[in-house]
């Protein structure tokens, strides 16, 4: 019995973080109507970030629980890198056929990818200072880090928090104007450029978000990202792109298939998830919640 | 109305006869006057030619891009690697003889579900099966020796005419092998020239340019789509199947979608809306990729910034470039 419910905590903590890059790949896309393929690369930039700037908080001699407010602070960077790449890199494509989009953010991850192993190198960067600064509590017998609760808890709060932006706030209304008829909302009187702006900052916010949140747990490696957006799009693509619930109920499904699947069918479980993915694509091509 | 200069012209055989004539002769002759290194890749260059040529049937004349064709490639590569340990023979034609058919009815398969889809669910479905064949090979390694993956020895060419065991054999396998493989380049090269100009081609540039009018004159639309993934990953697959003895191993790199990247990243370089963009794409990206791993550790950074350069300046390629360039000189002249 402890035995399950650590797995269904396992589950829940790596739905979360799953939850944060596909629901922040789901926005841009629903926003803007392009897939960025950096959207991983980004998640690997807030995990080194924020296991750098524990790091230096440990070096600077900050008591454990001041390392808690570094965690935000890797996410806030890595929005900052979207503000700057949106309008830069971005904005040139929109009205540009699909491919180019597609191929510019391919660019992209080779730079980041890159870029991550010229400032930090090849050896895995670990915050685990946090895990410890946590007690470890005891489920029927087994033990559980604490910090992986806190990181189910802050999967949650953001689930709600940008169900709240989307649907009960201006802001929300703004970015679901654009969303549905950009030119519309343009002739309305919205800015825009400024709306895109702001949601690829938050898609990318999101992205930063788990790579911080997760980097305690586990290092930050090379490669991360990319295999973060190979299942980000396994999440997308069953949940439905550009929806807030497909990215939820995605993230759900994947993770708990997958932690299954690291159990009891090892060599199939990549395998699995994306066939379930090209099933889902065949039944239902918008996914079980997309409208696109 | 101006004619599009990015447009495929119509010319017919005789007339990429003429065109090809002198590139294939300083090709014939190349062997005579570089060293085995540059032979070496001069046959990189040709083979990943061959695979985008295959992957622009899609993206360029029927309007899919498609973001898995490692897989094909890879399969052609993995069926090689099967063939050599299962069966034994060292013989090349076997090996194509017994990949073709396999490359081609995975295609077939993998097509029909793909072809279902068009523009960015087309992308991730290829992907995600892409994907599949990838995390297969990593994960079944006692059959494909995973990250390791599968040794290939030089084959023996023209039914076992041209062996390659002595001292000398590497050199002579290098010279041998790319004659072999740029006839069978000339041999591709002339089969798509003749596909994408047939009836069959113009009716897939019409279902790209417009599908609804394209299914108003009858044609049906997913088959044209279909036999056209088919045509290419058989073409991509080839690639792969010339590629393994080059390389002599094959890992589950090939598979991967950062390669199916690469492909269409060739693609792109050389400009995809013309016949011969994929093929100057593929022979330079492949020299690209060589020299920027040669020269800096930071490689993938360096390819990363001419990709983004390339898009945003020179969307049509270094081949719809050059065209746009001389259109402009020939203006300017008269």
């Amino acid at each position: 019995m402890a035995f399950l419910t650590i797995q269904i905590l396992n589950s829940l903590l790596y739905a979360s973080v799953l939850f944060l890059i596909a629901a922040g790949l789901s926005l841009i896309f629903g926003v803007m109507r392009i897939i960025n393929l950096a959207h991983g690369s980004l998640y690997a930039v807030g995990a080194y970030v924020t296991a750098w700037l524990v790091g230096r908080g440990i070096a600077l001699g900050l008591p454990p629980g001041w390392l808690f407010l570094l965690l935000p602070l890797g996410a806030l960077s890595v929005a900052l890198i979207g503000i700057v790449i949106e309008p830069l890199l971005l904005r040139p494509f929109y009205r540009r056929a699909e491919e180019y989009q597609l191929l510019v953010t391919f660019g992209l991850i080779q730079i980041l990818e890159d870029s991550i192993r010229f400032i930090w190198g090849g050896t895995p960067l670990s915050a685990d200072a946090l895990m410890d600064a946590l007690p470890i509590i005891h489920i029927g017998g087994l033990l559980y880090p604490a910090y992986n609760l806190v990181v189910i808890g802050i999967g949650v709060v953001a689930a709600l928090a940008l169900w709240v932006a989307i649907y009960h706030t201006k802001f929300g209304v703004m970015l679901r104007a654009t969303s549905q008829d950009r030119r519309m909302a343009s002739a309305l009187g919205l800015n825009v450029g400024l709306v895109y702006v702001m949601a690829f900052g938050i898609g990318c916010f999101m992205a930063g978000l788990g790579g911080a949140i997760v980097v305690p747990t586990q290092a930050a490696v090379l490669g991360m990202g990319i295999d973060a957006l190979v299942i980000a799009f396994v999440v997308v693509v069953i949940g439905g792109l550009g929806s807030l619930k497909g990215a939820l109920v995605g993230a759900l499904v994947v993770s708990f298939v997958r932690t299954a699947g690291i159990q009891f069918f090892p060599e199939l479980e990549l395998a699995v998830l994306y066939l379930i993915a090209a099933l889902v694509l065949l039944v239902r091509p918008t996914g079980l919640f997309g409208t696109a | 109305m101006k004619p599009d200069p990015n447009a495929p012209r119509d010319r017919s055989l005789p007339r990429l006869a003429a065109a090809m004539a002198p590139v294939l002769l300083l090709l014939i002759l190349l062997p005579t006057f570089v060293e085995t290194y540059q032979i070496q890749l001069v046959t990189y260059g040709l083979i990943a030619a061959i695979a985008a040529l295959g992957f622009n049937l899609l993206l360029g004349y029927t309007g899919l891009l498609s973001f898995g064709h490692s897989a094909y490639f890879g399969l052609g590569a993995y069926t090689v690697a099967f063939v050599v340990q299962r069966l034994g023979p060292h013989s090349m034609e076997f090996y194509i003889l017994i990949g073709i058919p396999v490359v081609a009815i995975v295609s077939a398969l993998f097509g029909y579900v793909c072809v279902r889809h068009t523009r960015i669910f087309f992308g991730i479905l290829t992907l995600a099966i892409s994907q599949v064949v990838y995390s297969l090979a990593l994960k079944l390694y006692w059959v494909t020796g995973g990250s390791d993956g599968l040794r290939v020895p030089r084959p023996a060419l023209l039914l076992g005419l041209l062996n390659f065991s002595g001292p000398r054999g590497f050199q002579q396998f290098i010279t041998s092998y790319y004659y072999y493989v740029l006839a069978i380049f000339v041999v591709c090269v002339v089969l798509m020239w003749v596909v994408v100009h047939s009836p069959f081609g113009k009716a897939l540039q019409a279902i790209r340019d417009n599908e609804v009018r394209a299914r108003f004159l009858g044609l049906r639309i997913r088959r044209f789509r279909w036999i056209s993934f088919l045509v290419s990953g058989t073409f991509t697959g080839l690639a792969g199947i010339l590629w393994v003895p080059l390389n002599g191993l094959t890992t589950p790199d090939v598979l991967y979608w950062t390669f199916s990247g690469e492909i269409v990243f060739s693609a792109l370089l050389g400009g995809f809306r013309n016949f011969t963009g994929p093929i100057v794409g593929g022979i330079v990206f492949t020299y690209l990729k060589t020299y920027a791993v040669a020269t800096t550790e930071y490689w993938q950074l360096l390819l990363g910034v001419v990709l983004v350069t390339l898009v945003l300046v020179l969307p049509t390629g270094i081949v719809g470039g050059l065209s746009t360039l001389g259109l402009w000189l020939r203006k300017g002249k008269s």
